[in-house]
């Protein structure tokens, strides 16, 4: 069943003394439900823009956007979003930032507190739960985004470069806990990176965009067998779509 | 001390310029920016300052070159003060600046709460409020006296009213700079969990900045304080600014220094209180 279906979606940005910028030009995309896609694109290309307007934090300027066949015009607790800096709330716990959505949602308390406790254990911050996001390192500070997101049971979860400001080794490790997470619920997933080996490595389909005006230029299928561990990224078919995404990116 | 120079050293990793002898090898780390100073160093350094300052002053005082009408001794202004204290009923001044700090301050402060974070979030608020908030700012709070003699008598709400308008406008646009800088992606995250407008302003903006306005409300406690001086140049019997203006009439110079430096220790105490409260209202950011 189709999840998001994007018609004809364009994104202009007024500039100061320049004609408008096209941050995303005359967009379709369809994609599965269940599907993670990953946007794989160089700085500046729109990767943003059009997670964003997913989001609904932002209109288009021409098109139809629909996700799980209901128009989208604002943000909507049927698609989470991270973002690549954390954002968490300061001023409440990683249990408090977790199960924000569903209070202010009034959900039963105890439907709040079996989900806060299996997503607090399926992110490994069960010694955290009572902390604040002060003395997170990066990577829980992103656990704890991520699970707040999934808290309210999204259809779809955005996410925006969610790793760009870890380390290799948090990352990887984090990319692998995104896989293990998303075996189990089962969300679409659109995942927003710029490193070709973190698209190849975690999605379904990899999308690659280019710069001015942006838009989708390949629609990869990544066929390497689930459950991926970290070695495949040896493998000979990785480094083939490695090659390829990089000429592509490069040309 | 030796101990925690060698530390700071380390730390700026400047070990392969070997400095002649400690006086010029600490004279160069305070002039480097930004260098890095132990706490106990900072805190010897604050103390020596504010040594030198009284060690001068009673230095020229006590040799007798500046007569002690224009400039007593600290002693004797500190015996002044307690004198005052103690047999001069200045307790009943001390009450009455505060009382009329703290009123015109509060009622400031909770005008300008809402103001500032309307202003800051909501677009309608700031065009409709912003041109004459920012004109008003320029008004000398002191211009309006004469007009708050005119309107409210000289009694006490005269008085409340110059420390309102003295505080109420630099510290709506404060808050309204602070809650404009909280940071769009907590308002969107709240977004798209589902919050409601109403719900993003009172369970995300709001905690959001209430950390800075206590902080803006500390900064802005001062500003209260210079202008009760002002307010209690007309109509008023008890008060610290009245206090130091009949000390002056009176040529009390001693008595004038005394009730400064009793206005200083006051901001000092109100400054520490404001401290004090945001450590413990805000846990999270310690
Ligand atoms: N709020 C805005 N106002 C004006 N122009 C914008 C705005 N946001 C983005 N743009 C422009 O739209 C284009 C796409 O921006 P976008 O943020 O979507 O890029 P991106 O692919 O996410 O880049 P990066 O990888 O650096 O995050 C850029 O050229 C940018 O200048
Ligand atoms: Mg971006």
């Amino acid at each position: 069943m189709t999840q998001v279906l994007l018609e004809n979606v364009s994104v202009q940005f007024l500039r100061y003394r320049e004609p408008p910028q096209i941050a995303l030009d005359h967009t379709n995309l369809s994609i599965e439900e269940g599907e993670f896609v990953c946007l794989l694109g160089p700085s500046g290309c729109g990767k943003s823009t059009l997670l964003n307007v997913l989001g609904g934090l932002f209109p288009s300027s021409t098109g139809k956007i629909s996700v799980g066949g209901k128009s989208v015009s604002q943000p909507g607790p049927d698609r989470g979003m991270v973002f690549q800096n954390y954002s968490l709330y300061p001023w409440l716990t990683v249990r408090g930032n977790i199960e924000f959505g569903p209070r202010l949602n009034n959900w039963p308390a105890a439907k709040i507190a079996t989900i806060t406790d299996e997503l607090i254990d399926i992110v490994g911050l069960k010694d955290y739960a009572g902390q604040y996001p002060k003395v997170l390192s990066g990577g829980m500070r992103q656990r704890v985004a991520i699970a707040r997101a999934l808290a309210m049971e999204p259809h779809v979860l955005l996410m925006d470069e969610p790793f760009g400001a870890l380390d290799a080794q948090t990352r990887s490790r984090m990319q692998e806990l995104l896989l293990d997470i998303w075996s189990r619920k089962r969300n679409t997933v659109i995942f927003v990176t710029h490193d070709i080996e973190e698209a190849v490595y975690l999605a379904d389909r990899v999308l690659v965009m280019s710069t001015r005006p942006g838009r989708i230029i390949e629609d990869f299928k990544i066929e390497l067998p689930r459950p991926r561990f970290a070695e495949v990224v040896a493998s000979e078919e990785f480094t083939q779509y490695r090659r390829r995404m990089l000429h592509l990116l490069r040309h | 001390m030796t101990i925690a120079m060698s530390e700071a050293e380390k730390m700026q990793g400047s070990s392969e310029r070997r400095p002649q002898n400690l006086v010029t090898q600490r004279i160069v780390t305070y002039l480097r920016p930004r260098a890095l100073l132990s706490s106990g160093e900072r805190l010897t350094i604050s103390a020596f300052g504010v040594l030198l300052f009284f060690g001068v002053w009673f230095l020229v005082t006590e040799a007798g070159w500046i007569q002690p009408f224009f400039l007593p001794s600290p002693l004797s202004v500190t015996k002044r003060l307690f004198e005052m204290v103690a047999s001069q009923g200045y307790l009943i001044d001390v009450w009455a600046s505060v009382y009329r700090v703290f009123g015109g301050f509060i009622i400031a402060a909770l005008a300008a709460i809402p103001t500032g974070v309307l202003i800051g979030n909501f677009p309608f608020f700031r065009s409709l409020l912003e041109p004459l908030l920012s004109t008003a700012r320029y008004l000398p709070a002191t211009a309006f006296v004469p007009l708050m003699i005119i309107w409210l008598g000289i009694d006490e709400s005269q008085k409340i009213a110059v420390i309102f308008i003295g505080t109420f406008f630099p510290l709506a646009l404060f808050i309204a700079n602070i809650s404009e800088g909280v940071s769009n992606d907590l308002l969107n995250s709240a977004y798209t969990l589902g919050a409601s407008s109403r719900q993003v302003f009172f369970r995300v903006l709001l905690p959001a900045c209430v950390p800075s306005i206590v902080d803006a409300l500390r900064i802005t406690a001062g500003i209260a304080w210079t202008y009760v001086i002002v307010a209690e140049l007309v109509g008023a019997d008890k008060g610290m600014g009245i206090a130091i203006l009949q000390s002056q009439r009176f040529l009390l110079t001693d008595q004038v220094i005394a009730g400064i430096a009793a206005v200083g220790i006051l901001g000092v105490i109100t400054d520490l209180l404001f401290r004090l409260a945001h450590r413990k209202l805000f846990p999270y950011m310690y």
